[in-house]
């Protein structure tokens, strides 16, 4: 068979993006996009859906591409997805639809997420809008944070006529892809704020600065504001750490923190006042996207980092482009190495961090190989600053502030996965805040499973 | 946006403020605290919520510029705004959940210094709404640095004030007024409520952990969100990693590891004096005021 390979992508050359803040991926060209597509077989059967967690018409919007009907490219995306410009650039495509592409059995599969972006982008180039005439409803419905579940979630009932406020606790709305995500992956003016915009253009309301459970509660919301249903896509913004030796000492920071002044609060730009801390040799524990977008942060800084991860690369949870890309611009691998402690100076600052080596035992729960420690291998690593990067979980200021809403164990709200229903009336969920940290486009899928499940729940109720 | 109804200075270099918030004015309560944000480029800044008037839906601060954030602050006057107010954060103080009648039972002492008599204001208030009595020791390097004496004044059962220099009142540290009342006037205390710099919540804890009297100090550390998203707040307390925004920012003053917080808040020492020099330079004249230590 031919084309075996995709056509391949323009990206910025490392050495220069290693030291800037634009976006790596420069994304196809209509030739490059027509060419890519070109390569889709059309299945009668296409197993690219079924890895799609909003099952996006895929053969349906490349075969409008090889037609260079963007514009119906568009469309067909728009039937099933919110924010397709994002999702072309974050989903983990590797593992979702283009894992499943038949392209993928012999060579490499179609490349959906770029064409998906592709498209985006060309109709946002073209000022396409949605289409924005709807009757509203008068029916008042509050959605609780402003990421990927919320966005989707209020936009749907916003389509189907509700009137929508989006309740947001930081100063800019957006979620993790404003305050997580950096700009040299999703561009914040270029592509994050126009899809807030489309959502805002159907009408819905944002208002920044409420932080539900202590500005305002759930009950508050529906007793004294006059909502008659809620949903929850608080995410999981709440840090762990390793609760080690040293890890209060000057330099170590959460990488929600270290993304956070650099994302939301724009630290890397000289003329906003936040400041962030450059270092020389920076350790980030952790291998998931997270990790990765704490590295090349710090590497942009200006520092020598390294990627301290306690398995081996095959267990890395990150997106595979994002490993490479990181190992192009310079990160450093320490696999299967394990901190133990952080060391500072008198001032506290630090100044080293002792780590163990480890092999890989038994398959755990998770069916990852369990890192087991290899004795006597402790050694000491030069560096003067690290970034914990061990992963998330929702915060508990509206669960425990919401009476009889149920929690898991691990401070996951319970909600049914087809309707987002919790264990409170009215009351719904999806994304992060309830299956903990996941990805965009499953908390996506969730917004939009719970504006349907709202509608019915209004419906039944007249 | 959330607009300046009142700017008035206090003292040198501290400022009141009403802001019209409403959200915050209805619900906020002793010992909480809000954020806010001077414009696009301005840094989150924390402070307490000093007072608050639920009718008028407006919020009391006072600042004290110590950077450049404070600094930028600072030059917004009535009917200015501030781009981003949010809150109530933290949780309220411990006595505002407690069975009234237990507090009652008790016998307050607050220790209030410097800028940090403005949160011990409200606290008194508080105390004085509810019926509880409360003694309010306050210190100032000087004179001129004293703020809200005549407020604590008609709150506090008896005030005592005191000025490191001598210039006004009592002469010395809050801690040696503390040591007085207990030691020599015989006064009995059952709960110390400590609010000021770090280092003189530090050596008050120190000195009533001598005297055995539980003391609650309110901690100030370098904080992003305050919602409990980044950590950077982080201190030890009895041994444990606390987030100062969602867990305090009151906390047991005898378990707290003040020389770890100390250190932390010095954290962006170098890069916001830095910012702060070039803000003044940004606004201000060049050369022989003195102030900035010439060109060198
Ligand atoms: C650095 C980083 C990189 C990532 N990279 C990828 C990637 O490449 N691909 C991918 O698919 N996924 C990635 N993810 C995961 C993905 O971003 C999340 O799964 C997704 O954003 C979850 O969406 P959400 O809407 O549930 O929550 P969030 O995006 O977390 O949004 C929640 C919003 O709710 C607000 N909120 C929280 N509590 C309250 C409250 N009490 N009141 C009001 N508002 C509140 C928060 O401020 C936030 O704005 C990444 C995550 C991070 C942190
Ligand atoms: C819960 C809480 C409540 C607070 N309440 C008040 C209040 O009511 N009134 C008030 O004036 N201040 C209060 N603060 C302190 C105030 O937030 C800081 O003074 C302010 O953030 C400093 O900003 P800046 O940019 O002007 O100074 P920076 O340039 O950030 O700092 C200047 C100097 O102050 C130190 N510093 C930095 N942050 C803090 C901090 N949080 N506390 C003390 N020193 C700091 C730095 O190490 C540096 O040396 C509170 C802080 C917290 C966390
Ligand atoms: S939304 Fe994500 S999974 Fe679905 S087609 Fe697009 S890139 Fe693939
Ligand atoms: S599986 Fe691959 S080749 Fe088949 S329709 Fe989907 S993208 Fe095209
Ligand atoms: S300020 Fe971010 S967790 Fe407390």
């Amino acid at each position: 068979m031919e084309n075996m390979e995709r056509v391949p992508v323009r990206e910025q050359d490392p050495k220069v993006r290693a030291t800037n803040f634009d976006e790596v991926c420069l994304g196809y060209t209509e030739e490059e996009a027509v060419a890519e597509a070109k390569r889709c077989l059309q299945c009668k059967k296409p197993l690219c859906m079924g890895g799609c967690p909003v099952s996006i018409d895929i053969p349906g919007f490349i075969l409008k591409i090889t037609e260079r009907d963007f514009a119906g490219a568009a469309e067909v995306i728009a039937r099933s997805s919110a924010l397709p410009a994002v999702c072309g650039r974050v989903c983990p495509q590797e593992s979702q639809c283009e894992g499943k592409c038949v392209r993928g059995i012999k060579g490499e599969p179609v490349a959906i997420g770029k064409l998906e972006r592709f498209v985006a982008d060309w109709s946002r180039a073209q000022g396409v809008t949605p289409n924005i005439h709807v009757e509203k409803n008068g029916h008042k419905v509050a959605v609780i944070g402003s990421g990927p579940a919320g966005l989707t979630c209020a936009g749907d009932l916003a389509k189907m006529g509700y009137d929508v406020t989006i309740l947001e606790a930081l100063h800019e709305p957006g979620g993790v892809l404003t305050y997580g995500i950096p700009e040299f992956r999703l561009p914040k003016q270029g592509v994050v704020q126009p899809e807030i915009e489309n959502v805002k253009k159907l009408g819905v309301k944002i208002e920044t600065n409420v932080i539900i459970g202590k500005s305002v509660t759930i009950d508050g919301l529906m007793d004294e504001e006059g909502y008659e249903a809620v949903f929850i896509g608080s995410g999981a913004g709440l840090p762990k750490f390793m609760g080690i030796p040293g890890e209060s000492a000057k330099g170590v920071f959460s990488a929600n923190e270290y993304l956070t002044r650099n994302n939301l609060m724009k630290a890397f730009r000289d003329e906003y006042d936040t400041p962030i801390m450059r270092g020389k040799k920076v350790a980030v524990v952790g291998g998931g996207n997270v990790a990765m977008d704490a590295a090349r942060t710090a590497l942009r800084l200006g520092a020598e980092v390294h990627i301290v991860y306690r398995r081996s690369e095959a267990e890395l949870p990150a997106r595979v482009e994002e490993v490479h890309h990181a190992k192009e611009e310079g990160v450093i691998f320490n696999l299967l190495t394990n901190p133990v402690e952080i060391l500072a100076d008198e001032n506290d600052w630090v100044k080293g961090m002792i780590v163990r080596k480890m092999e890989l035992g038994e398959p755990d729960e998770s069916g990852r190989c369990r890192p087991v420690e290899v004795p006597g291998s402790d050694y000491e690593m030069d560096v003067d600053m690290v970034i914990m990067s061990l992963g998330t979980s929702p915060n508990p200021l509206i669960s425990s502030t919401t009476k009889g809403l149920d929690i898991t164990r691990h401070q996951c709200i319970v909600a049914e996965e087809e309707n987002g229903q919790t264990s409170r009336e009215g009351v719904f969920a999806g994304g992060d805040a309830v299956t903990g940290a996941a990805t965009v486009i499953l908390a996506m899928g969730a917004g939009k499973a719970a504006a349907k499940g709202i509608d019915a729940y209004i419906k039944s109720k007249q | 946006m959330y607009k300046i109804l009142k700017s008035e200075l206090l003292a040198d270099k501290i400022y009141l403020m009403d802001v019209e918030a409403p959200r915050i004015a209805k619900r906020c309560q002793p010992g909480e605290f809000l954020i806010v944000k001077v414009d696009e480029k301005g840094e989150r800044i924390p402070l307490t919520i000093c007072d608050y008037d639920r009718k008028k839906g407006t919020v009391t601060i006072v600042f004290q510029i110590v950077g450049a954030s404070t600094y930028r602050m600072a030059l917004l006057k009535k009917g200015d705004y501030f781009q981003d107010v949010v809150g109530p954060l933290g949780r309220p103080s411990e006595f505002v959940n407690d069975p009234l009648d237990e507090v009652k039972k008790r016998r307050y002492l607050f220790v209030a210094g410097g800028v940090g008599t403005a949160p011990v204001y409200p606290q008194v208030k508080w105390m004085k709404e509810h019926g509880v009595a409360a003694d309010v020791v306050m210190g100032a390097k000087t004179k001129d640095l004293l703020i809200l004496e005549k407020q604590m004044g008609e709150v506090a059962d008896h005030l005592y004030v005191t000025t490191d220099d001598g210039s006004y009142m009592r002469k010395g540290m809050v801690t040696a007024v503390v040591e007085d009342l207990v030691k020599n006037e015989g006064k009995q205390y059952d709960v110390c409520v400590a609010i000021g710099p770090m280092i003189m919540m530090k050596f008050v804890a120190k000195l009533t952990k001598e005297l055995g009297i539980p003391t609650i100090v309110s901690l100030n550390p370098i904080m992003v969100d305050g919602t409990g998203m980044c950590g950077a707040c982080r201190v030890t307390v009895g041994g444990q990693v606390k987030f100062a925004c969602v867990d305090g920012p009151e906390f047991d003053g005898h378990q707290v590891d003040f020389d770890q917080a100390m250190k932390r808040q010095q954290m962006y020492k170098t890069e916001e004096g830095r910012a702060f020099l070039a803000v003044q330079e940004g606004d201000t004249h060049h050369g022989g005021c003195g102030m900035c230590g010439g060109d060198k």
